[in-house]
């Protein structure tokens, strides 16, 4: 999982990185003929000297990723070539097509555009997420805070981490009585763990400097939380939120292929009883793009609210 | 005790020892430390490194609590740190991700903000920058400074609360010593104007002869204790360069060299 996101950020900087070359490029552009105007035709020379290396560079940064793909692409025609029932890439384009040509149609409750699909998807991944913050990130405030909470908290917590959060659907099932709660619900658990364990340990790192400051200056447990803690723990936090927003969105497809109801993971199901091959391969696509956006929308949060 | 008393022995160290538990055993690091620090007076602790002397700076700061003996400030037991004995850090320890204003702010709305509103906050806040030369740089974060900078907000910071007694961990230590020899001009400067009683620790002879009245130099750790205490009678205002051919000031400049490096030389780690 981390390693996942970890090479996600990484392709997200390179591209970022080509970007800011791109965009750099032109001024220097203009810049160095100033110092170098030894003849008329030098800046033009230079100018499109510049052009080509950014010409270059995006396409040193476009092809690599072009021929995955490509790779990717030929590798899939090849088996579905070679797979009964398979559809290709082509085939599986056209559906998408067709299928994207009308998102959020409504023919009745269960027969809803894909649109519908992803929204309640996205619904249900925010509710439990949200919940899953407001509980997770006092608590891991608290359990950084206090080496008593923590030391209470951390049999909890090494038990139930690495439970399945798919494991706490029959619980939520009996406890809510209903589908939907329940599947909120094993968001909610696959949430709270990075959250309250990122957290607390920001909270644990916080350097004796500055805790040293706040004693000095004597400054109130509340000044301490927003001035010194709240400051330093953001990007842990945010690291938090980031894991617990990726981890969310893996598992509710699981869980809605189990509970039912209106979303992306139980479309996949639906299509697999229609046997709409083509659409599962879409879905797999939908969630990966998906997944992918979220996690870029978090990353940019988490800028936003870095110090540094 | 009487209003004399009190200015006399403004801050009062009196049979302090100081053990710290660790993984090994306890470890101890002061013995019998006895020290009266008049009100007004710049003293200087120097020693070689691991003896203890930002240990007794601590103590009076109240970060850490001796195991023995007792700590007054004006005739009170210091049991906790208060804003009557500010602290500057020798790494500056200024929050990043405040600016320099809200991280002079924060100690001055702390200490004063009971008191007063807003705007007069903001007013000493400002005037504690101007003081310390850094009116143009109010608006900056600290990684967006330099390290001499960044030394000056932290004292700002600390002169901000308009302490009793002034704290220095190795203020300067971490400095280039040109930035380290102005800072000192304007410390010594600072000191004058503002008649605070200080404590400095320090391991740069030169520091701590031109700013101190008087030296406590400290013996090597463990169970480290005041060896000696060196009047440094010099008249005031000083100036560094006429000191240099000053031949009182290369005397005691010698005296102490020659009790770290003769009488307790430390081995070579």
């Amino acid at each position: 999982m981390s390693v996942v996101s970890f090479s996600k950020e990484k392709i997200m900087q390179t591209s970022e990185e080509a970007v800011k070359l791109v965009s750099a490029q032109p001024v220097v552009a203009v810049v160095t003929p100033l110092s170098t105007t030894a003849t008329a035709a030098a800046p033009l020379l230079q100018k499109r000297g510049a052009w080509a290396a950014t010409a270059k560079r995006a396409f040193e940064w476009l092809l690599p990723p072009v021929i995955g793909l490509m790779i990717f692409a030929a590798i899939w025609a090849t088996v579905a070539a070679l797979t009964q029932g398979l559809p290709g890439p082509v085939k599986t384009w056209q559906s998408a097509v067709e299928l994207f040509s009308d998102p959020f149609y409504i023919n009745n409750p269960n027969d809803m555009g894909i649109g519908w699909n992803i929204l309640n998807s996205l619904k249900r991944v925010a509710t439990g997420f949200g919940l899953a913050a407001i509980v997770g990130i006092p608590m891991g405030f608290v359990i950084g805070r206090y080496t008593f909470m923590s030391r209470m908290a951390a049999p909890i917590i090494s038990l139930l981490k690495p439970v399945s959060p798919l494991a706490w659907l029959p619980i939520g099932l009996l406890v809510f009585k209903a589908a939907n709660p329940a599947a909120i619900w094993v968001i909610f658990i696959t949430a709270v763990w990075p959250m309250i364990i990122n957290t607390a340990v920001g909270v644990s790192k916080v350097p004796q400097d500055y805790m040293n400051v706040a004693k000095v200056l004597n400054l109130s447990e509340w000044k301490v939380v927003t001035k010194i803690l709240l400051p330093y723990v953001m990007p842990y936090m945010m690291t938090g939120v980031r894991l617990s927003i990726g981890a969310a969105w893996l598992v509710i497809v699981a869980a809605e292929m189990l509970t039912g109801g209106l979303g992306i993971g139980f479309w996949v199901w639906d299509e697999w009883n229609n046997l709409n091959v083509e659409h599962i391969i879409i879905a797999i696509f939908i969630v990966g793009i998906v997944g992918l956006l979220l996690e870029q929308l978090l990353v940019l949060i988490a800028k936003r609210y870095s110090y540094e | 005790m009487t209003t004399n008393a009190i200015q006399d022995r403004y801050v009062l160290i009196e049979n302090v020892n100081m053990t710290f538990q660790t993984k090994k055993g306890s470890f101890q690091a002061l013995k019998d430390i006895n020290l009266n620090i008049h009100e007004g007076e710049f003293i200087s602790i120097i020693g070689h490194s691991g003896c203890g002397k930002s240990t007794v700076l601590n103590l009076i700061a109240g970060l850490l609590q001796p195991s023995e003996g007792y700590l007054f400030c004006a005739g009170r037991e210091i049991s906790k740190p208060g804003p009557e004995r500010a602290v500057v850090f020798q790494n500056h320890s200024l929050l990043p991700w405040l600016t320099c204003f809200e991280n002079v702010y924060l100690a001055v709305e702390r200490v004063f903000g009971d008191k007063e509103g807003a705007s007069q906050l903001a007013e000493r806040t400002r005037a504690a920058l101007e003081l310390v030369g850094l009116s143009h740089a109010m608006e900056k974060r600290p990684n967006e400074i330099s390290g001499g900078m960044k030394q000056r907000v932290g004292i700002a910071r600390a002169l901000a609360m308009e302490p009793k007694v002034l704290l220095l961990d190795e203020p300067f230590g971490a400095l280039d010593a040109l930035t380290r020899a102005g800072l000192q001009d304007e410390l010594m400067a600072i000191m004058a104007r503002s008649g605070c009683t200080a404590v400095m620790v320090t391991h740069d002879v030169d520091e701590a002869v031109l700013l101190s009245d008087r030296i406590v130099m400290m013996t090597n750790g463990p169970a480290a204790t005041i060896g000696e205490i060196l009047e440094v009678d010099l008249p005031r205002p000083r100036k560094r360069l006429e000191l240099v051919e000053d031949p009182a000031y290369t005397h005691l400049r010698s005296e102490v060299l020659k009790f770290l490096y003769e009488r307790h030389a430390k081995k070579a780690a």
